[in-house]
């Protein structure tokens, strides 16, 4: 019980000192993940459209990798980018300078991009599905192409495409086993609040530790709190 | 005499196994009003969707406009713009009253409907309610929106799956009244499926009676309703018809 409020004081402190160390992990840790989540909604959205919305051959195999990328463990994809990455991996031979590196938060963002976008494909094709078919006829009736008629659905499904954000940010804002093996967790390059708990951890600086613990739940917290503000707008809209 | 807006040859139309519609002609001329009778599972929703080209013929043709459609054809969007369908139950977006009445509008390009949308709010009687959210209206209310809609695109043709099913007497005329000019000041053509008799014989010109998929009779309302050529028709008209 002491640690945790020494912990809370230790967060206090860090945040109204404005900590430069503390800023720079925070930050970081917001870039990798706000450029994942975005990354993972220009994949996702569109791919749980076509999910939800198209009949092909290979919609179910599509659905069940989906489903089976919704419950992957963070820890066996970063070991896949790792070893994609890795000197003597397919990728990491190639000498494309767009290419992420391991150890760089490109290579962070492409982990936690592989994580979230399923997660984001998996809630939205659910969200859409989940529209009336009598509304999407309607729709059509009234003279739609199909791209406005999947436009039109997407905004109709706007409360679940909002969950499908909040449940792809939540997969990745706490995630450390991926961005450990691929970041490496260096000092003010690949450093973020999750593997920064790991290692005070690791050296018993428990206070730090649980100070960064606090500053991440808040983080999540404030980040979500934004979201479902925007999800009651479009309540209200 | 002239030329029909729609003709429908040997058309079919078959779900699995099971065909639910199987026409061997059907003519609908432009500016007429049509009521389509027959009991549930007639195939009268199908011939609706098919006629808004919701749908493919599974066989057989649909001729709209001069152009024919068979089952692998798709028709141009211009085309399937002129016709649009008032379903039974009022299917409206999430957003305001005035927003559900613009979206066809919306969906055409066209952005200076302002006008056009408070007349057909004014025509429906719901221009007090035009910023209300859609989705708190009343069933009868609700329907009006879908009506003003369907309306505020001007279609050549407007279809009615049943709209005044489960509606209290003045929606439904207020619904009939705004169709019935509809048809007088644009000549709009209306096909309506109904299952109240009363009601064809108000608004139709022309009775088509459908059983199990199958074109029993079409004929004026008037004959209809009075000398049917087919007996099941008479029974039908008789309330005799056990289905």
């Amino acid at each position: 019980m002491n640690l945790i409020i020494r912990g809370l004081m230790e967060a206090l402190r860090l945040i109204f000192s404005f900590d430069p160390a503390l800023a720079e992990i925070v930050s970081l840790s917001l870039y990798v993940t706000g450029v994942a989540l975005l990354f993972s909604a220009l994949i996702g959205i569109p791919l749980g459209v076509l999910l939800g919305l198209t009949r092909f051959p290979g919609r179910r195999l599509l659905m069940a990798l989906v489903y089976t990328g919704m419950g992957f463990p963070p820890v066996v994809i970063g070991l896949f980018v790792y070893l994609l990455l890795s000197r003597s991996g397919p990728l990491g031979q190639l000498d494309w300078s767009w290419l992420p590196r391991l150890f760089t938060p490109s290579a962070m963002i492409l982990a936690q991009t592989i994580i979230a976008f399923p997660v984001v494909a998996g809630f939205t094709m659910v969200a859409v599905m989940s529209i009336d078919p009598a509304l999407r006829q309607q729709i059509s009736a009234l003279g739609a192409t199909p791209w406005q008629a999947a436009a039109t659905i997407l905004s109709e499904a706007r409360m679940g495409l909002i969950v499908s954000l909040i449940a792809g940010f939540g997969s990745i804002i706490s995630e450390v086993g991926a961005v450990m093996l691929v970041g490496g967790n260096i000092e003010h390059r690949t450093r973020v609040l999750t593997t920064a708990i790991v290692l005070e951890t690791r050296k018993g600086a428990f206070d730090l530790a649980i100070a960064l613990g606090i500053i991440l739940l808040g983080l999540a917290f404030l980040a979500n709190l934004a979201m479902l503000r925007l999800q009651g707008k479009t309540v209200d809209a | 005499m002239t030329a029909p807006l729609y003709h429908l040859g040997n058309l079919t139309r078959v779900y699995g196994v099971r065909c639910v519609l199987e026409v061997d002609a059907l003519d609908i001329y432009p500016g007429e009003v049509v009521a389509i009778v027959g009991p549930s599972g007639a195939g009268k929703s199908t011939l609706l969707r098919l006629l808004n080209f919701l749908e493919p013929p599974t066989s057989g043709t649909l001729r709209f406009c001069e152009q024919e459609f068979g089952p692998q054809d798709t028709p141009p969007l211009d085309l399937r713009r002129r016709v649009t369908t008032v379903f039974q139950r009022p299917q409206l977006l999430n957003r305001s009253v005035y927003a559900n009445v613009r979206y066809g509008l919306q969906l055409r390009g066209e952005r200076n409907g302002r006008a056009q949308i408070e007349t057909m709010l004014r025509e429906v009687g719901l221009e007090a309610l035009a910023e209300q959210p859609a989705r708190t209206l009343s069933g009868g209310e609700a329907q009006r929106v879908a009506l003003a809609r369907a309306m505020a695109l001007q279609p050549d043709v407007l279809l009615l799956d049943e709209p005044t099913a489960n509606l209290d007497p003045c929606n439904v005329g207020l619904i009939e009244a705004s169709v019935q000019r509809l048809n007088h000041t644009h000549h709009t053509t209306l096909v309506l499926v109904t299952h109240n008799l009363f009601q064809a014989r108000r608004l139709a010109q022309r009775v088509v009676l459908l059983l199990e998929g199958r074109v029993i009779e079409a004929a004026d309302t008037e004959t209809f309703f009075t000398a049917p050529r087919d007996p099941r028709a008479a029974a039908f008209v008789r309330g005799e018809m056990i289905y």
